[in-house]
């Protein structure tokens, strides 16, 4: 591994990060799609600090992606308050008015400087370790390590210092408005720090990979927790995983880095869709089967208990009868009765079933339940 | 003028923005009505790797084939949106979100993948990120319209089930409607009016297109049938509109171009639309507040009279100026009320009620009472 691979692994799990931590707060705020709307509505800011200064790496370009970042939201908001276009539809309008109006001054005024919408919106990883940080002749790596570093430690110290509010306001946001803990003040602190982070990462990963990595790991995570502190948790690691074996899958296939991390994300989705203890698809599946098997062992006992001791016993107690009786196929039948004797329930008597104390308890316990 | 409609470039380039504007603007509407308005912004991103997958599999840049591809892609993307919110509880937000990035880092995975092809370069692929309105061709602007045209025609067949289904889903399903192909076929519809676009104004600014003509169309009315045809009139002069303007100006980009018109349109149809605009809205207030200022006179007026044995008994200003809050305009109103005929002012400078006043007190007063 070359130490300019490293770096952009650095790089990219830096990124990674930074995007994961606020916006796990953002999947659970249910406001995922700001982060789409954030990271292309920062291009005018990008292209007017760039203007500015010249420097594609400036804490200038951070302020004024921040700032139109902010007044995507203030816009949001406002139409929305209005009554008279839904926040959704405000959303889509006002990134698109936005983002245009960045490819608009690139095309009218930046012709022919480093500055086009295809480095905005893909970036390009493989570029991040040439731009680099010296200060008085000392090389301190790649510039953009320290910008995405920077906005990635402001985000940890952010939900660290407010972790308690951040998590009043998600989850109760009426709570924390009556306890006097200004819910709208840290939305648009929050949002703040979405843009910071957009503004910092677009440059080495491209504006469609920061909404991938705030948002798909965060809901992988979600698949696999209850807690929000674990949360977090997973979606760093998950974070960080896809941007450190994308990397290594563009490497190999010489593809788009910032794409092959997008699809690691999906990855990553799909195996925990799948796997996930409790909410995924399989565990649902084996809790719907076993469940199936439940309610039948179930009605078995409580018919069994029914006409225990009665005279008919023989006659409704014996295997086959449960056929006509419970209109179970004959396999289906036997397989109930094996799985009931099996967990003690129950035990065959020649042709005729017997309840032991246990099963008689579940079917009693079943009827009062029921 | 003359000499823009004779030049070949400009005809097509302005027809196809007029063609993807109406029909945009038609299934727009129902996207903005279902609440769906960022369903297209992740249908639009998610169509890049269908376009690239129809490259690799046909070898063919025909743009047919490739919307073909696009539409396919779109459609999926919406099917995994929708299964990801039936099967964890993931909100429709982090759905969309995380379709949308991972869709569109695989397409980027498939660009980058295209570009070593030896036998083409990417140029033709490129117009569907961005869009290229300037490289349409006659053909182009052909399979817009036929495709275009078809859903139009679908959307007119079904048009009082879509109707239903937009407004009231469960009155849908209490019909035993087809529910789930409805809303399917209405989605597709959907997907095929993003595809048209995308070559002319790209991924990014697609979403605009679908949310914007609908979105100021809804201003100016509240029947659906009106909304689509003045939401197809808003998509298609905007297209025209964004055409005529990068043309006659250098280093204009023609999609946000088109982008920024539709937003333009929408801003003032929300300050100026009659009934809905932001404007009327005002003036109404003014003007029910200035007529309940008047009518809170008249009544104080009638109030002071009853005490006194006529109730023509005039007061003088300063007595209604105590009783009265809205001391600043009380001269004004008075002098309203007199050249009304409601009042009338004595020689000492003292106001009473006029017979007419009396009687619209009464009518007042009964009014309240009911």
């Amino acid at each position: 591994m070359s130490p300019f691979q490293l770096e952009i692994q650095l790089v990219a799990a830096v990124v990674a990060v930074a995007c994961a931590l606020p916006g796990t707060f953002l999947v659970l705020r249910q406001m995922a799609m700001m982060s789409d709307a954030i990271s292309h509505a920062i291009l005018p800011g990008i292209v007017i600090g760039f203007f500015l200064t010249g420097n594609l790496s400036s804490p200038i370009l951070i302020l004024g992606g921040a700032a139109t970042g902010l007044l995507t939201v203030v816009l949001v908001e406002w139409m929305r308050k209005t009554n008279r276009v839904r926040e959704d539809a405000a959303i889509g309008l006002v990134f698109s008015a936005l983002f245009a109006t960045g490819v608009i001054l690139i095309a009218r005024y930046a012709g022919d400087v480093h500055l086009d919408t295809d480095a905005v919106l893909l970036g390009e990883l493989a570029f991040a370790p040439f731009d680099r940080l010296e200060i008085a002749g000392y090389d301190l790596g790649p510039q953009s390590l320290y910008s995405t570093g920077s906005v990635g430690l402001l985000c940890a110290a952010f939900i660290m210092l407010f972790y308690k509010e951040l998590k009043l306001a998600t989850f109760d946001s009426a709570l924390c408005a009556t306890l006097g803990f200004l819910p709208g003040l840290l939305h648009y602190a929050l949002m703040g720090l979405i843009s910071m982070t957009a503004v910092a990462a677009f440059d080495a990963v491209g504006s469609i990979l920061v909404v991938a990595l705030m948002v798909g790991p965060p809901i992988s995570a979600y698949l696999l927790t209850n807690r929000l502190d674990r949360m977090i948790l997973y979606s760093i690691l998950l974070a960080v995983t896809a941007a450190v074996s994308g990397y290594w899958i563009a490497y190999l296939l010489d593809a788009s880095i910032a794409g092959c991390m997008a699809a690691i994300v999906g990855v990553q989705f799909g195996i925990l869709l799948c796997v996930a203890p409790n909410q995924g698809l399989l565990a649902a599946w084996q809790r719907r089967k076993r469940q199936r098997w439940q309610f039948a062992i179930k009605m078995l006992v409580i018919h069994l208990l029914q006409h225990e001791g009665t005279p008919e016993a023989e006659r409704e107690c014996r295997v086959d009868h449960l056929q006509e009786h419970l209109a179970w196929e004959k396999p289906f039948a036997a397989n109930v009765v094996s799985r009931a004797a099996a967990q003690r329930l129950l035990y065959p008597v020649g042709e005729s079933l017997e309840l032991t104390v246990t099963g008689r308890e579940l079917a009693r316990e079943a009827i009062v339940h029921h | 003028m003359e000499h823009f409609f004779n030049d070949y470039t400009f005809r097509t380039v302005t027809l196809g923005a007029a063609t993807l504007g109406a029909i945009s603007g038609a299934l727009g509407t129902f996207a903005v009505l279902r609440r769906q308005s960022l369903l297209g912004d992740a249908v639009s991103h998610a169509a890049l790797p269908g376009v690239g997958l129809a490259f690799i599999i046909t070898g063919s840049k025909a743009p047919l084939i490739l919307m073909v591809g696009a539409g396919l892609a779109g459609w999926l993307a919406t099917v995994a949106v929708l299964a990801i919110i039936a099967t964890t509880r993931i909100k429709y937000d982090g759905a969309l979100g995380f379709v949308l990035s991972v869709f569109f880092g695989i397409g980027l995975v498939l660009l980058t993948f295209i570009q070593k092809f030896p036998n083409a370069s990417q140029a033709g692929l490129d117009s569907f990120l961005f869009g290229q309105a300037a490289a349409l061709v006659e053909q182009d602007v052909v399979t817009m319209a036929v495709l275009g045209g078809l859903a139009l025609v679908v959307l007119v067949l079904f048009w009082k089930e879509f109707k239903i289904l937009s407004f009231d889903p469960e009155f849908a399903n209490s019909l035993v409607l087809p529910v789930r192909w409805l809303d399917l076929g209405l989605t597709t519809l959907l997907v095929v009016a993003i595809v048209i676009g995308l070559q002319t104004v790209g991924v990014v600014l697609m979403s605009a297109m679908i949310i914007a003509p609908a979105a100021a169309a809804r201003q100016w009315t509240d029947n659906l049938g009106i909304m689509v045809l003045i939401s197809m009139v808003i998509g298609a002069l905007s297209g025209v509109g964004g055409a005529l303007l990068s043309t006659s100006t250098s280093n204009l980009p023609t999609g946000p171009t088109i982008v920024l018109c539709a937003s333009g349109v929408v801003i003032v149809s929300v300050i100026i639309a009659p009934r809905r605009g932001l404007v009327w809205e005002q003036i109404r207030r003014t003007l029910q507040a200035r007529r309940l200022r008047s009518e809170a006179i008249l009544l104080d007026l009638f109030e002071l009279a009853r005490k006194h044995d006529s109730l023509g008994h005039p007061h003088m200003e300063a007595a209604l100026k105590i009783m009265h809050p809205h001391a600043s305009t009380l001269r004004r109103q008075l002098r309203s009320l007199h050249s009304k005929g409601l009042i009338s002012l004595h020689s000492t400078g003292a106001w009473a009620l006029t017979q007419e006043g009396i009687n619209a007190c009464e009518k007042l007063l009964a009014k309240r009472v009911s």
